[in-house]
C-alpha cells in the first residue's frame, strides 16, 4: 500500500505536470528549432508570438462565449484555437515582410538577425500588452478534471490522490497529433521535403529550382502554428500573463539546444529533458521517502534539492553543460 | 525663456491661491492606497469609506468653523515604494493637512520614513498590519487603526486550537507584511502546542503555483495557512493545492480576506476559516447601513478602518483647533480613547459638538477603535468561514 501511495504521489506531482509542461516546450521549442534550421537565426520574439497567439485565441474564445458557443466538456479555446493561428499567421508574415526580408535580402550575418528579433520582441510585447493589458487572464472552462484527487482516493482508498486535469490531458493529445503532422509533413510532402532541402544546403536547393521566399513562408506559417498552439495549451493549463511568455524563452530555448538546435527530434525530447529536471530538482521528495523508506530512515528534512524559486535556473545550468560539453546538443543538431 | 518664466510665475502664483484656499475653510486629507496591485480589489470601498466620514463632517459645518474637507487620491501600488513615495510628496506639495495610508506595510514604512517623519506629516494606516511598524521610530507621527500582526498570530492560533487542529503548513507572500505575520503564526501557534511542518515563501505573479505546492504538500500538515494576497500568489496557491489534491482547507488571514476570493475559487473553498480585523456591534451596523446608502460596501475588508483613520483626523483637529500635523498629531489618542463620550459612525458632528465645547469624547467608531502602545489598535478580530461561497462572520475575537 505504501509502495502504491509513493507511485501515486510521484505521479500526481511529478509525471503529470512535468508531461503536460513538458509538451509545452516542446511545442514552444520546435518553432524556435524550424526558425534555426531554415531561417538560420535564434528567434527571440519566439516567447511572445506565442502570447500574441494566445491573446487571439483568448479574444476569439470570449467572442464564442458571449453569443454561446461552447464544446461540450472540452474547452471553448480549442474551437477558437484555427482563428488565433489565422491571427497570428498574419502577424508574423507581415513581421516577415516589412523586417527580416529586409536583412535577407542584404545577406544578414546570424547574429544581426539575433538582434533584430528582440526589437521585434519588444514590439510584439507591447503590442500583446496594448491589446488585453499586462494583467491575467482566464478563458478556461468545460470539466476542470479528468480525474480529480478526492474521486480518485474514493475510488482507490489510497490515501494519496492523483489528479488529471482536463487541460493536462488536452495538451498531450495536441501535441502528439501536433508533431506528427509536423513530422508528415517535413517527410512525405513535396514543400516539406524542399524546406529540409533548404536548411541542409541553401545553395544545393536553390540550384535544384527551389523558391526560397516560398520555403521561408511556409516556415513562418508552420512556426505561427505551433507557437499559437503552445502559448493556448499553456494558457489553459496554467494562465496567461504577458509576462509570463517572456520567461518562458529561457526553457524554451534551452530545450532547442539542449536537442540540438535545427533537429526537431531534439527540441521534443529537450522540452521534455528540461521539463522534467526542473520539476524533480524543486520538488520536496520527503512524502515519498516517507512511504519507501523503514520508519527509522524516515526524513526530518524535505529533502528537496533546490528551492522553487530556483527553477529557471535550473534550465540555465542545463544549458550551460550542455554548451560546454556537447555544443551541438544532444542529437547533433547545428553548433552554435 | 521669457514664457518658462512667465509659467512658473503663473503656476506658483496658482499653488499660493491653493495654499491660502486652505486656510480660508478647505482642510485636505491624502487618501494614499494601493488602487492598483495585490489587493486593488479592497482599496476601492476604503477610500469611499473614508471619503464617506469627509462628507459627513463636511456636510455638519462643525469642523473648525465650517471647514470643508476635501479628499485627494493617490495609488501606492501596494508593494511599489518608488511610486508611494513620490505619490506622498505630491500630496504633501498639494497641501494635505494629513495622510490617510498607506496600506501595505511594505510601502506605508517607506512612506513614513522617506516623506512623513522628514515633512512631519501625521499618518493614520487603515491597514498596515506588519509588527515591524510598532517598533520603528516615528517620531509620533504614526498611527493606525488596524491591529499590529503579532496580535493577528495570537487569534489565528486560537481559532486553530479551538477546531482542532493540531499542525499546519504556512506559505507566505514573500514581503514585510507576509514574513511579519507569517513570524507571528508559528511563535503564537508554537507557543500553544501546535505544529508548524514547513514556513516557506511564495513570489507574487506567477502563472504556476504547483512546485510550490509540492513542496507544502510533502511537509505534511492537517490544513495549509496561505498568509498572501487574494488576488495574487494566495489565490495561485490555493488553486494549485485544490488541484492537486494537496489540501481542502485553507486558514485565511487578513490579506486573503476579500468576495473576490471565494468567487474565483469556486465551492471548493467552503469550509475554510480565516480571520480579519474588524468589529461586530453597533458600529459596525451603522457603518454598514450607512454605506449602504451611499453605494458601496463598507463591511469589506479594512473599510471600517479608512473611516475611522479619517474620523480620527477630524476629531484630532477639532481637539487641537488647528490643522498643524504638529498640533494635532498629539491629539489622536485623546480622542481614540476613553474618557468621554462614545461616539459611533455617523456621530461625527456630535462628536465634533462636543470637542468644540470643550469636552472629551471616546472614538468608538466602525471597527472599535482603541489605540494602545505606540498609537496602534488593540485588536478586535472578526472569525470568518467559507459558507456556500460567501465568507460569513462566525464571531468576534
Amino acid at each position: 500500500m505504501d509502495f502504491l501511495n509513493a507511485i501515486v504521489a510521484i505521479a500526481n506531482y511529478i509525471l503529470v505536470p512535468g508531461i503536460a509542461y513538458g509538451s509545452q516546450l516542446a511545442l514552444g521549442a520546435l518553432g524556435v528549432t524550424l526558425i534555426y534550421g531554415i531561417l538560420r537565426f535564434s528567434n527571440f520574439a519566439h516567447g511572445d508570438t506565442m502570447a500574441f497567439g494566445a491573446m487571439m485565441t483568448i479574444l476569439v474564445t470570449w467572442a464564442m462565449q458571449s453569443v454561446g458557443i461552447s464544446f461540450g466538456p472540452l474547452p471553448t479555446a480549442l474551437l477558437a484555437l484555427p482563428f488565433g493561428i489565422l491571427g497570428t499567421m498574419g502577424l508574423v508574415l507581415l513581421t516577415d515582410r516589412m523586417v527580416y526580408r529586409f536583412y535577407r535580402e542584404q545577406k544578414a550575418k546570424p547574429v544581426i538577425l539575433v538582434i533584430v528579433s528582440m526589437g521585434v520582441m519588444f514590439i510584439m510585447n507591447g503590442l500583446v500588452r496594448f491589446i488585453i493589458g499586462p494583467n491575467g487572464q482566464k478563458f478556461a472552462d468545460g470539466e476542470r478534471y479528468i480525474i480529480s484527487a478526492r474521486d480518485f482516493k474514493a475510488m482507490t482508498g489510497l490515501s494519496e490522490g492523483l489528479s488529471i486535469r482536463t487541460t493536462q490531458g488536452i495538451t498531450l493529445v495536441t501535441a502528439i497529433i501536433v508533431v506528427a503532422l509536423l513530422f508528415w509533413f517535413l517527410n512525405r510532402t513535396r514543400t516539406g521535403k524542399s524546406m529540409r532541402a533548404y536548411s541542409d544546403n541553401e545553395d544545393l536547393a536553390l540550384l535544384s529550382g527551389i523558391n526560397p521566399e516560398r520555403v521561408v513562408m511556409y516556415t513562418w506559417l508552420i512556426v505561427a502554428a505551433l507557437a499559437t498552439i503552445a502559448g493556448t495549451l499553456y494558457g489553459l493549463d496554467k494562465s496567461f500573463k504577458p509576462f509570463v511568455y517572456f520567461q518562458l524563452l529561457l526553457p524554451i530555448f534551452a530545450s532547442a539546444i539542449v536537442g540540438g538546435l535545427g533537429n526537431p527530434l531534439g527540441a521534443i525530447a529537450g522540452g521534455f529533458i528540461i521539463a522534467f529536471s526542473e520539476v524533480t530538482i524543486t520538488y520536496a521528495w520527503k512524502k515519498v521517502l516517507k512511504y519507501l523508506l523503514p520508519e527509522q530512515f524516515e526524513p526530518t528534512t524535505l529533502v528537496q534539492l533546490l528551492s522553487t524559486d530556483y527553477k529557471f535556473a535550473v534550465s540555465f545550468a542545463i544549458l550551460l553543460i550542455v554548451l560546454l560539453f556537447r555544443p551541438t546538443g544532444l542529437f547533433r543538431g547545428k553548433s552554435i | 525663456m521669457k514664457k518658462l518664466l512667465m509659467a512658473t510665475a503663473a503656476s506658483a502664483l496658482m499653488a499660493s491661491a491653493a495654499f491660502s484656499g486652505a486656510n480660508a475653510g478647505e482642510v485636505k486629507l491624502g487618501i494614499l492606497i494601493g488602487f492598483t496591485g495585490p489587493i486593488e480589489s479592497l482599496t476601492g470601498p476604503m477610500a469611499a469609506g473614508a471619503e464617506l466620514a469627509m462628507k459627513e463632517v463636511s456636510d455638519s459645518g462643525k469642523l473648525l468653523d465650517g471647514s470643508t474637507v476635501t479628499p485627494m487620491r493617490a495609488d501606492t501600488g501596494c508593494i511599489d515604494n518608488g511610486l508611494a513615495t513620490s505619490n506622498a510628496e505630491r500630496l504633501i506639495a498639494d497641501g494635505i493637512a494629513g495622510l490617510i495610508g498607506g496600506d501595505c506595510s511594505g510601502v506605508t514604512g517607506a512612506i513614513l520614513q522617506n516623506v512623513a517623519i522628514p515633512n512631519g506629516m501625521v499618518m493614520i494606516s487603515p491597514s498596515a498590519t506588519s509588527p515591524g511598524l510598532s517598533t520603528m521610530e516615528d517620531n509620533g507621527l504614526f498611527f493606525r487603526t488596524s491591529p499590529s500582526d503579532a496580535r493577528e498570530g495570537q487569534v489565528m492560533a486560537d481559532i486553530l486550537t479551538d477546531r482542532g487542529i493540531k499542525s499546519i503548513a504556512l506559505t507566505y507572500t514573500n514581503n514585510d507584511y507576509g514574513k511579519g505575520l507569517a513570524d507571528a503564526i508559528v511563535t503564537s501557534f508554537e507557543a500553544v502546542g501546535g505544529e508548524v511542518t514547513i514556513s516557506a515563501a511564495h513570489e507574487d505573479g506567477k502563472a504556476d503555483y504547483s512546485a510550490e505546492v509540492g513542496a507544502l504538500a510533502s511537509a505534511g500538515g492537517d490544513i495549509l495557512v496561505v498568509a498572501g494576497y487574494l488576488d495574487q500568489g494566495g489565490l495561485g496557491i490555493i488553486e494549485a493545492s485544490l488541484d492537486s489534491g494537496a489540501y481542502d482547507t485553507f486558514g485565511l488571514p487578513g490579506g486573503m480576506i476579500g468576495d473576490s476570493l471565494p468567487k474565483n475559487v469556486g465551492p471548493d473553498l467552503n469550509g475554510s476559516f480565516g480571520q480579519i480585523a474588524g468589529s461586530g456591534g453597533k458600529g459596525t451596523d451603522a457603518l454598514a447601513a450607512m454605506s449602504k446608502a451611499a453605494g458601496f460596501d463598507g463591511t469589506s475588508p479594512y473599510a471600517p478602518e479608512s473611516y475611522d483613520a479619517a474620523a480620527l483626523f477630524m476629531l484630532a483637529m477639532q481637539a487641537a483647533n488647528s490643522t498643524d500635523p504638529a498640533v494635532y498629531g498629539a491629539k489622536i489618542l485623546d480622542v481614540a480613547n476613553a474618557p468621554g463620550e462614545k461616539i459611533y459612525p455617523g456621530e461625527l458632528a456630535k462628536g465634533l459638538e462636543i470637542l468644540a465645547g470643550g469636552g472629551e469624547i471616546d472614538y468608538v467608531g466602525a471597527s472599535a477603535v482603541e489605540l494602545i502602545g505606540p498609537g496602534e489598535s488593540a485588536g478586535s478580530y472578526r472569525e470568518i468561514e467559507v459558507k456556500d461561497g460567501k465568507n460569513t462572520t462566525v464571531k468576534f475575537r
